[in-house]
C-alpha cells in the first residue's frame, strides 16, 4: 500500500529549507503559503529521498474566509504520498502559482479550478474556462454563488 | 527525468482560440435566452385522427409498417442512461427483436435520436446541430429523468432543463435510469405513434 507520509515531519523538513513557507501542518497534510508554493513543490519533486514525480489530483476548496488548493502528490519510486495545500486569504483576487512547469498533469485541472472557483494561476500557459463557456457570469463552486 | 516545458502559445493561435470560444459562448447564450417555453411535442397526428381526416390506403399501411419496423437509432448516449441503452441492445433485452440493432454513428443514416443522459448547456448547440443533420422522417426519444426535465439537476447552472427546450420530443421515458424494459416499452409506444403518423400523407401535403 502507498505509505501516507506524516505532514508534521515533512513540514519540519520544508521549514528548514524554506523558512516562513509552512503555514500549518497536521498528521495528513502540509499547508504552505501561496507565494512559496513553487519552490516547495520543486524541492519535493527533485529531492531524491522524496521524489514526488506523480501529481495525482489538484482540488480547489472554498472555506468562507479563505480558499485552498490541495495537491495530492505521489512518488512512484518510493511508493509514498503526501497532501500539499496552498492557502489563499484574498478572496477577491485569489492567485496561486501554477505548477504546470513541474507536472503537466496540472494543466487541465488548474483550468477547471479557475473556471469553477475563480482562483487564477499565474504561469499557466493557457488559463481559460474549460467546463463552462467564455463569458459565464461568476464561479459556481464558490459558497457565495447563488 | 526532464519534462519538456509547455511551449507558449503563439498569438495567432490564441486569438483564433478566443474567437472560437466567443462564438461558442454566443451560441450557448442565444439558446439559453430562447426562452423557457419548451418546443411543443409533435401531435399533429393526434388532431388529424380526432377530426377523422385520415384514410389509410394499403400503400401507406405498408410504408408505415416498414418505417416503424426498422427504426435505426443514433448513438447519442451522453451519461449513465447510455449504459441502460447498451443493456437494451445487448443479448438479454434484445433490441434487435424490433429491428433496431443497427445503431448508426452518423445522424444522416439514423431515424431516431435517443437522448440518453444529462444534456449540459455546453453540449446543447451540438445536440441541435446533430438533430438538424438527421433526414426526415425523424423522431426523438428523451430517455431518463435528465433528458425529460433536467431530473435531479433541473435547477443547475449548467444543465438544460429538459431536452424539449432544444428539439421536439416524441416519447418521454422517465426513470433514473429507466430499466431496459422501460426503454423498450417507450420504443413500442413510439412504434405505435409511427403507425398512426402517416408520414407519407404528411410528406405530400407539406
Amino acid at each position: 500500500m502507498t505509505k501516507k507520509l506524516s505532514g508534521q515531519t515533512l513540514a519540519k523538513q520544508i521549514q528548514e529549507r524554506f523558512p516562513n513557507s509552512v503555514a500549518a501542518s497536521d498528521e495528513t497534510s502540509v499547508v504552505v503559503n501561496a507565494p512559496a508554493l513553487l519552490d516547495v513543490a520543486r524541492y519535493l519533486k527533485e529531492t531524491p529521498e522524496l521524489a514526488f514525480d506523480y501529481l495525482t489530483c489538484v482540488t480547489g476548496l472554498d472555506y468562507f474566509d479563505y480558499l485552498e488548493v490541495a495537491y495530492n502528490l505521489t512518488s512512484l519510486q518510493h511508493n509514498h504520498s503526501l497532501l500539499l495545500k496552498a492557502r489563499c486569504h484574498d478572496t477577491e483576487n485569489p492567485s496561486v502559482p501554477s505548477l504546470v512547469s513541474l507536472w503537466r498533469g496540472a494543466d487541465l485541472q488548474e483550468r477547471e479550478i479557475y473556471d469553477l472557483l475563480g482562483i487564477s494561476f499565474p504561469g499557466h500557459p493557457n488559463l481559460k474556462r474549460i467546463v463552462l463557456w467564455e463569458g459565464f457570469p461568476g464561479n459556481p463552486l464558490r459558497k457565495a454563488f447563488l | 527525468m526532464e519534462i519538456s516545458q509547455p511551449k507558449p502559445l503563439d498569438p495567432t493561435a490564441l486569438s483564433l482560440g478566443l474567437q472560437i470560444d466567443k462564438a461558442e459562448a454566443a451560441t450557448i447564450e442565444s439558446l439559453r435566452r430562447s426562452g423557457p417555453q419548451p418546443i411543443p411535442d409533435p401531435d399533429a397526428w393526434l388532431k388529424a385522427e380526432i377530426s377523422h381526416n385520415v384514410m389509410v390506403t394499403s400503400l401507406e399501411g405498408l410504408i408505415d409498417w416498414s418505417r416503424r419496423s426498422s427504426v435505426w437509432p443514433l448513438t447519442f448516449g451522453l451519461a449513465c442512461c447510455a449504459f441502460e441503452m447498451i443493456a437494451a441492445a445487448a443479448s438479454r433485452f434484445d433490441i434487435s427483436r424490433f429491428g433496431m440493432e443497427v445503431f448508426r454513428p452518423s445522424p444522416r443514416q439514423a431515424d431516431l435520436m435517443i437522448v440518453a443522459g444529462t444534456v449540459t448547456w455546453k453540449m446543447a448547440p451540438f445536440l441541435k446541430r446533430i438533430y438538424e443533420q438527421m433526414a426526415e422522417p425523424k423522431w426523438v426519444v428523451a430517455m431518463g429523468a435528465c433528458a425529460c426535465s433536467g431530473g435531479t439537476f433541473a435547477s443547475s447552472y449548467g444543465v438544460v432543463p429538459g431536452v424539449n427546450r432544444l428539439v421536439p420530443v416524441d416519447v418521454y421515458v422517465p426513470g433514473c435510469p429507466p430499466r431496459p424494459e422501460g426503454l423498450l416499452y417507450g420504443l413500442t409506444m413510439l412504434h405505435k405513434k409511427i403507425a398512426r403518423d402517416h408520414s407519407l400523407d404528411a410528406a405530400f401535403k407539406r
